[in-house]
């Protein structure tokens, strides 16, 4: 689909030089390191045969023929299917439920409420975000006497067949009060709003704050004071496959299996032990095929703690829920939703001194996971990838009658990128510059870089980003047919985006959870490879990496290694995918416990060649086998030999496997520059894309074909939210964008050819030096888009207009335009 | 799809799937593409009783010549409307319209006459068929009658069709020339029109000799643009004469639609332009 060129672009290699290997190699074969010390995987593995090279998807084939399995393709025998009562009201009292007629009906073996339930499983949880006065209202699995938004469960039927649960559902008779709903964030702080939650004293869930920097003087110092309401509307993620949750309770065995759709495996575990009451010992949670999250299966929902609830009931029978799309856009968690105002300081010359940003996070009616986290990291990316002196954002997260928000592709990143990047054109347009020169006079450029919020980006180079992307679209000519375009009266637009974001998440300090991701690399007597990760893929392809990573440690083939995620019952420990952090903390901690089984496989055949202490201080891998003098060993023979037990090394014990956490210093920091050319229909306000450009850098390659189907689906949901996607609740909290007839997720026909190349300035936060691209596209193209369309429409005089840009908005934009004087 | 059960019936013959709609009459539906049946059944919109399967009925999947124009079964798919040789020779604003319509998946199952009988206000064959003058054959218990598509269309999802008839095929009565086009804005979500404008026209002597506007999705129901094809008739096209003719849309109904996805001065703007540009575009086809 795009052409992609990495570059040679080595800004800071650390101990990776390119001149090394050679050297390196040498003082390798003096002395192994031992392995705690920090050994870069390109010191040790000088040519890879696989990291860095286009290798195609280990994981393809079964995907793309139908042969994987994904929640729904498990059928446990004797299984029972679970169908849910969904509230049509935003905001309801349940005067009364009456349920015997669907208990009755054929095939159905039990319907559930509050009352049944509420013993079993308590509420559903969040990450402490470590925000003072946070106010968390009760979160029932089922509704308890009151529904706050529309999809809402409030009962459950247990039944022979889905049809049979299903058609169950309608035979439950609720007696509703409606209540008023509450649903713009802003009327939701006024003082005579109604209230979502009765037991709080109002609206207002959470205050925050961060700031730093001089802002006084900076708002004295400014030439001009711009002020800007921006918006990142409500999203729905849509990923292809919905939610589903399958659970068993094994009476005898006490052990309480969950087979769900989850980012988290290990995280969902704890958390449902908390739920339930039980030790985490008796629960495992296992994610078979995932079928993409985007964040929105980075949780713990009140379906995972029904259904083990329910499990327990009608043990030992397993119980399966398989959400619909319409409930999956109706109570999966949704994205963005946030309204800032914006108060920019900024000189003639371009130059930003200082941003002021308060902001309104509509967070729904409850705090699911990471709900309150997600809007502070908005404030912390604030200061993208410039360096003015002084920012602040105060945040208030509001309760609404609404879906509750959380992380979606991006996570309070493609808000920041979008306001911070509409800044910089703003700025442009206010004292008519060339909005590549305001970010030019902008650009951080030492690194590591503090930025007022509290942040110190790893490594970076903007500049060089830019430039690439300036080429690549041949931005100079663009303009110069720009502005002939223009003279034909025209509305032809070119916007950039120069995006920084926070990725690998991430040190534990700065995390909800652990920061951390664990790995299990295991040998078997005959050779066979296992690579055990705590992440839990779900469309990125780390089986493909982590295979590739591990054998290149191991000098092996990729076919030799089994990488195996998802499972609490044979990972030992984990803490998942999101926030890009897979590859560059999951990762880390593979080749870190690959390093460590090689280490002992090459002591293994040194003992078992008879070699001698010179010999045996350098043992090298080479055609497959391990070489002591002259004599080697195959890759099997020396696991066989580790698991034979006759010639284990002083020191060490039989068997032979490594287990590592790996916890990063520091997030990295990924950049890029996109460029998009629009042209607006000035008769129907329809936006055609005539051109899109991306160079990003995500620091060392691991797969150049990964990183391009990132970056091509991460701009594909980001040109969703600039152009099509928002959900739309009415004034009484229904929800009117609830099927995919009336929600536009971008299809192939709305895509443009993409150009796609890179720069590599490697972290040095992990000895990969991967820095993670899991939402680098998301986060760089909604502000391309938008910037290029308002950069179309420039000639009339608009200078802002909020997403998703829809053809309406932006005919009625030119039709106002045109009638002011 | 979880919808409330039904009995499901495949027929052998039209004769046969007469019959069984005789003995159901309102309780059962017909399924040919299921485009729209399917959605409805799974959002429990609908919750027939019975349905009756004639998308393999024989016969009913071809396009054939009908005197002098031709004949569109009701197991046609928009797919083969789009590559079918017949429609290009003599009919090519179905075959024009026809690659508006969903997408690669929807054409390949979806049919004309599923959709005419589901009457959407949206849906793109109302406005290139008004233009043809096409003629809706019916069948049922009682025989068979014909009805033009402006009469079989009532409004908003409701046709003049009886619980017990079948639409066996869609004829267009005569062979139009190359100089047509269809227009429309697609609802980017669902992909249907949020305005759609079909010209069919013939020109004599630089003058427009006939013209027929069809349009769609911006009213309760689909119509001819009469007002404007009395202005442009026997006129001389060109750009500012058009221009002024389409103004009169808005004047052509009073019930433009509104929704989440555009107003009712938005799509009477779009149709205004639309109508424009597909005379324009069939003038220079």
């Amino acid at each position: 689909m795009a052409k992609t060129a990495g570059k040679k672009s080595v800004t800071r290699t650390g101990k990776a030089s390119a001149k090394a290997p050679r050297r390196a190699r040498q003082s390798a074969a003096k002395a192994a390191p031992p392995a705690s010390q920090r050994v870069d995987f390109f010191k040790l593995v000088p040519k890879p045969r696989f990291v860095g090279k286009p290798v195609k998807r280990k994981e393809d084939v079964r995907l793309i023929t139908g042969a994987g399995h994904y929640v729904d393709d498990l059928r446990l025998a004797d299984m029972l299917h679970v169908e849910i009562l969904r509230s049509p009201h935003a905001h309801a009292r349940i005067v009364s439920m009456e349920v015997e007629e669907a208990r009755k009906a054929s095939g159905v073996v039990g319907v559930f409420a509050y009352k049944e339930i509420s013993s079993l499983c308590g509420d559903v949880p969040l990450a402490h975000p470590g925000i003072p006065d946070l106010k968390v209202p009760h979160h029932p699995v089922l509704a308890d006497g009151e529904v706050n938004f529309v999809g809402e469960p409030a009962a459950a039927v247990v039944a022979e067949s889905r049809y049979a649960a299903r058609d169950a559902v309608d035979l439950i008779r609720v007696e509703y009060e409606p209540l008023p709903a509450v649903v713009d964030p802003e009327k939701a702080l006024a003082p005579d709003a109604p209230k979502v939650h009765k037991e709080l004293a109002d609206n207002l869930s959470f205050s925050w704050e961060v700031k730093g920097g001089d802002l006084d003087e900076a708002f004295k110092k400014a030439d001009r004071i711009i002020q800007q309401r921006v918006r990142s509307q409500r999203l729905i993620p849509c990923a292809l496959e919905t939610r589903g949750v399958i659970a068993q309770y094994l009476t005898g065995e006490e052990q309480l299996t969950v087979w769900t759709s989850t980012q988290i495996p290990h995280i969902l575990r704890t958390q449902l032990s908390g739920m339930l009451k039980l030790p985490e010992s008796k629960v495992r949670v296992v994610a078979p095929e995932v079928g993409g999250g985007f964040g929105s299966k980075l949780n713990v929902y009140a379906e995972e703690g029904l259904l083990s609830a329910l499990a327990r009931l009608v043990a030992p029978r397993p119980v399966k829920w398989i959400e619909t799309r319409r409930e999956n856009m109706a109570a999966t968690t949704h994205g963005r939703d946030q309204i800032g105002e914006l108060s920019i300081a900024a000189c003639a010359d371009g130059t930003v001194l200082g941003v002021k940003h308060d902001c309104i996070a509509d967070i729904g009616a409850y705090h699911q996971l990471f709900t309150a986290i997600i809007p502070t990291l908005t404030g912390l990316m604030l200061a993208g990838s410039y360096r003015f002196p002084a920012a602040r954002t105060t945040l208030k997260g509001v309760f609404t009658n609404k879906m509750p928000t959380d992380a979606y592709r991006g996570a309070g990143r493609p808000e920041a990128t979008f306001i911070i990047e509409r800044i910089m054109d703003l700025v442009a347009a206010e004292f008519n510059l060339d909005p590549v020169e305001v970010r030019r006079k902008n650009f951080a450029r030492k690194f590591p870089f503090s930025t007022p919020t509290g942040l110190a980006y790893d490594t970076g180079d903007y500049e060089k980003a830019l430039n690439q992307a300036l080429k690549l679209a041949d931005y100079q000519g663009r303009r110069a047919r720009q502005a002939k375009a223009r003279d034909e009266g025209r509305l032809v637009g070119i916007g950039l985006s120069t995006y920084v974001e926070i990725c690998s998440m991430g040190p534990s300090k700065g995390m909800a959870a652990g920061g951390w991701e664990s790995a299990t690399v295991r040998v078997s007597p005959t050779g066979s490879v296992e690579v055990l990760t705590g992440t839990c893929a779900h469309g990125q392809g780390q089986e493909t990496v982590f295979a590739q990573i591990t054998a290149d440690v191991l000098g092996i083939e990729m076919d030799q290694v089994k990488v195996q995620r998802g499972d609490t019952g044979n990972v030992p420990w984990g803490v998942g995918t999101f926030g890009s952090r897979a590859t560059a903390v999951g990762g880390t901690a593979v080749f870190e416990a690959a390093r460590r089984v090689l280490e002992k496989m090459k002591k293994v055949a040194a003992a078992a060649l008879g070699a001698s202490a010179a010999q045996a201080a350098r043992v090298q891998i080479k055609n497959g086998k391990f070489w002591a003098g002259k004599k080697s060993l195959s890759f099997a023979e020396v696991a066989f030999q580790a698991h034979r037990g006759l010639v284990i090394p002083e020191g060490e014990t039989p068997g032979l496997e490594a287990t590592y956490f790996f916890e990063p210093g520091n997030f990295t920091f990924p950049f890029g520059a996109h460029i998009c050319q629009v042209e607006v229909d000035r008769d129907t306000g329809e936006v055609s894309i005539q051109g899109y450009w991306a160079v990003d850098d995500c620091g060392k390659p691991m797969n150049p074909l990964l990183i391009d189907g990132q970056v091509h689906g991460g701009i594909a949901q980001g040109l969703g939210q600039a152009l099509y996607e928002e959900a739309v609740y009415d004034e009484s909290g229904q929800l009117l964008t609830g099927t995919l007839m009336d929600y536009a997720v971008p299809k192939a026909t709305h895509m443009p050819w993409l150009h796609c190349e890179r720069t590599e300035t490697p972290t040095d936060v992990n000895p990969l030096g991967v820095k993670g691209v899991g939402e680098a596209g998301t986060i760089g193209s909604t502000p391309a888009i938008v910037n290029a369309v308002i950069d179309a429409l420039r000639p009339l005089g608009i200078k802002h207009l909020d997403m998703p840009l829809r053809p309406e908005k932006v005919w009625r934009a030119i039709k106002k335009a045109a009638a002011a004087p | 799809m979880i919808p409330v059960a039904f009995d499901y019936h495949r027929p052998r013959t039209l004769e046969e799937a007469v019959d069984i709609l005789r003995q159901y009459g309102d309780e059962a539906k017909v399924l040919a593409g299921g485009h729209s049946l399917i959605p409805a059944l799974k959002l429990r919109l609908a919750a027939p009783k019975v349905v009756v399967d004639i998308s393999r009925l024989p016969g009913l999947s071809e396009v054939r010549r009908s005197g002098s124009g031709l004949s569109i079964g009701a197991g046609v798919t928009h797919h083969q409307l789009m590559v079918d040789p017949l429609i290009a020779k003599l009919c090519p604003l179905i075959a024009r319209t026809a690659p508006e319509i969903g997408d690669v998946q929807v054409r390949n199952l979806g049919t004309l006459v599923g959709s005419i009988c589901h009457a959407d206000p949206a849906a793109d064959w109302p406005a290139p068929l008004l233009a043809l003058e096409a003629q809706v054959v019916i069948v049922g218990p009682e025989g068979e009658r014909t009805l033009h598509i402006n009469e079989f269309i009532e409004g908003m999802l409701t046709t003049r069709l009886a619980g017990h008839e079948i639409v066996r095929e869609v004829v267009i009565p005569r062979a139009y020339p190359a100089s047509c086009a269809y227009k429309k804005i697609r609802q980017s979500a669902s992909g249907f029109a949020i305005a759609g404008v079909a010209v069919q026209l013939e020109k004599k002597n630089r003058k427009c000799s006939s013209i027929a506007i069809g349009v769609t999705g911006v009213a309760q129901r689909a119509f001819r643009a009469r007002l404007i094809e009395k202005s442009l008739q026997g006129a001389e096209l060109d750009e500012k004469t058009i221009a002024q003719a389409a103004r009169q849309v808005t004047e052509e109904v009073n019930d433009f639609l509104s929704d989440l996805h555009a107003s009712a001065a938005y799509r009477a703007a779009l149709a205004q332009v639309l109508v424009q540009r597909a005379v324009l575009a069939a003038l220079a086809a």
